[in-house]
């Protein structure tokens, strides 16, 4: 779906002209003596849904939070909004939404109360273009917290105190958004809405959403471009298809005929399979094509790295995948 | 508006909305009964008894020291633990993601915790206007008075508290960091017993704290002018109490703004992930 979506919308000329609203270069972080991230880079344009993909412990937390300007870096270049992080004012940071991995905050107040009470500190950063806040009830639709809007946070099931927290995210109408596994503990349901607030937000009010996840799924459903962290680099970075092509440029072809079942891989499916019709006509059946999945690609790439087989690779995939 | 000012006015509003949740909460609500029964008994028990050498009754002797201790715990604990916690439970990282929104929480801080300071000394001396002849005859100078030392003892007291909540990792070293030095200097500060019973030295020590100076400026609003010949040096020593009091304020002023902004700046979630984990284990 979400390579549909991408083929579907090729970025407008004018972004790509544009600077980049977040572009990290060369960021090392090293706590002590070990390299948690040794030579991060990517970017992401307006508009743009990037998806951070790594093993626990990879950087994901310690990256989002360099860019949030929680953490200083050791080194490397870093921008977000044309500003670095690491000097960015009020008035910058009335731009970004953040979500965090876990809260426990403000459990005596009513879901629409804070909701209110946060929003009201952009009100002074409200610009015609982006009026902020947004209005608490429509925030409150939105992340689909209507019927517990009077109730107390600490009342909320894990869920919906999740929702809670995207919804403080985006009370600013921010344009950059940073969300730290924000579908943790949420039922299908939820993660469907969830995710029908990230497309919104991304297509109809142009935000950059960076977010991390361990849900594959989820993660090819959203992204634009899915970065893959392993061992302090960025190893991949490209849409959930390209991905798949550069890692196992195979598909695999499954079919019966005669009662038999066959396999075979093949680099170029759809020449194979007109082929193999062209050849036996109606004998073909249960005909199946199948690409790698994210979920190949991301084993492939975390366990290639974590084996130390070709350290070089990694890197340079990166690189051609920019 | 500029946006910090108009944050500071957000967070009057905050303050006084968290100052409201107290009063519906059913542990906050007991913590203050339980307390005011306690000193009600305390009182109740002293009524009778008379400071030697003078017709005060150690209730009424007693009861200033008490109120001056409450402000010094109101700021130093109230403000510590409120910090440490709101550390903890993602509070303060809300307040840092949003803009100004930490000079928001901040002003909210000193408004509940200063409110709550107040209801403490409200539950005390309510019971006490009825249990303790000669109190309700406090002239309208104490009542002033009250109304110079409590806003002066805030804030001799309350940026330290809040220094104590920053530099504290979890609650348990709140604890360790406050409590104790709080209960050891009010031991020796006269809130219980004439501070001129005790050696020279401690007598030292105790009037280096708050402590002392609030259950003093707390006695010269209700005691007759007479009890003043109790003090050391025979009075209420104002110029000393102000000069005092008046310098743990500017120090703590000072201070805590540095110390608060590396707090804050130091705040992340990987950090109050791993201050919570430490914390499940030491329960585990």
């Amino acid at each position: 779906m979400g390579v549909l979506r991408v083929l579907s919308e090729p970025p407008a000329a004018d972004a790509e002209a544009e600077a980049p609203v977040i572009d990290v270069r060369g960021l090392h972080m090293r706590y002590g003596t070990t390299d948690v991230l040794a030579g991060v880079g990517f970017d992401a344009r307006r508009g743009e849904v990037l998806v951070l993909l790594g093993p626990n412990g990879a950087g994901k937390t310690t990256t989002i939070e360099i860019l949030e300007g929680f953490r200083t870096r050791s080194a490397g270049e870093v921008s977000v909004l044309g500003v670095d992080p690491a000097a960015g004012d009020e008035r910058w940071r009335a731009r970004l939404g953040v979500v965090l991995q876990s809260w426990r905050d403000h459990g005596r107040w009513k879901v629409r109360e804070l909701l209110h009470d946060l929003g009201r500190y952009y009100a002074p950063y409200s610009t015609p273009e982006r009026r902020r806040p947004l209005d608490t009830d429509e925030l409150i639709d939105m992340v689909g917290l209507r019927e517990q809007a009077s109730q107390k946070i600490s009342s909320l099931s894990g869920g919906q105190r999740r929702r809670l927290d995207v919804a403080v995210g985006i009370v600013g109408r921010p344009e950059v958004l940073f969300l730290d596994e924000p579908t943790a503990g949420f039922d299908p349901q939820a993660r469907r809405d969830f995710h029908d607030v990230v497309h919104r937000l991304s297509d109809m009010e142009d935000v950059t959403i960076l977010l991390t996840t361990h849900d594959l799924d989820e993660a090819e459903k959203l992204a634009d471009r899915i970065l893959i962290l392993a061992g302090g680099r960025i190893v991949a970075d490209g849409s959930a298809d390209q991905l798949a092509r550069q890692v196992s440029g195979q598909a695999q072809v499954r079919w019966s005929r005669g009662g038999e079942h066959y396999v075979h891989s093949t680099g170029d499916a759809t020449r194979f399979v007109r082929e193999l019709l062209a050849q036996h006509g109606e004998e073909v059946a249960d005909l199946e094509v199948r690409r790698a999945s994210l979920e190949d690609t991301y084993m492939a790439l975390v366990r290639r790295h974590e084996e130390g087989r070709d350290p070089a690779a990694g890197a340079e995939f990166g690189e051609a995948a920019r | 508006m500029n946006p910090t000012l108009y944050a500071v006015r957000l967070g009057l509003s905050r303050g006084w909305r968290e100052f409201r949740q107290t009063l519906v909460s059913v542990s906050d609500v007991a913590w203050y009964v339980v307390m005011a029964v306690a000193f009600v008994l305390v009182l109740f028990f002293q009524r009778h008894s008379a400071v030697k050498g003078t017709h005060v009754s150690l209730a009424f002797a007693v009861l200033p020291g008490i109120l001056g201790m409450l402000v010094t715990l109101g700021g130093i604990q109230g403000a510590a633990s409120a910090l440490a916690v709101e550390r903890e439970d993602g509070t303060l990282l809300r307040a840092k993601a949003i803009p100004n929104g930490i000079a928001g929480y901040l002003t909210g801080r000193i408004v509940s915790v200063s409110l709550g300071t107040v209801l403490s000394l409200v539950i005390v001396l309510v019971p006490g206007l009825f249990l303790i002849p000669g109190l309700p005859d406090t002239p309208l100078t104490g009542w002033l008075t009250l109304v110079w030392v409590l806003p002066l003892g805030m804030l001799a007291t309350l940026p330290w508290g809040a220094m104590i909540g920053s530099l504290a990792n979890g609650q348990q070293s709140v604890v360790a960091l406050s409590m104790l030095p709080f209960v050891g200097v009010t031991a020796i500060s006269g809130i219980f017993y004439p501070i001129s019973a005790l050696a020279g030295w401690l007598q030292g020590i105790a009037q280096v704290f708050p402590v002392y100076w609030l259950g003093l400026g707390m006695r010269s609003a209700f005691l007759p002018a007479s009890a003043a010949a109790a003090e050391i040096g025979r009075s209420w020593r104002y110029p000393e109490l102000i000069a005092v009091l008046g310098a743990w304020a500017v120090a703590g002023l000072t201070i805590a703004p540095i110390v608060l902004r590396r707090m804050a700046r130091k705040e992340s979630g990987s950090s109050m992930q791993a201050r919570r984990q430490r914390a499940l284990q030491r329960l585990g």
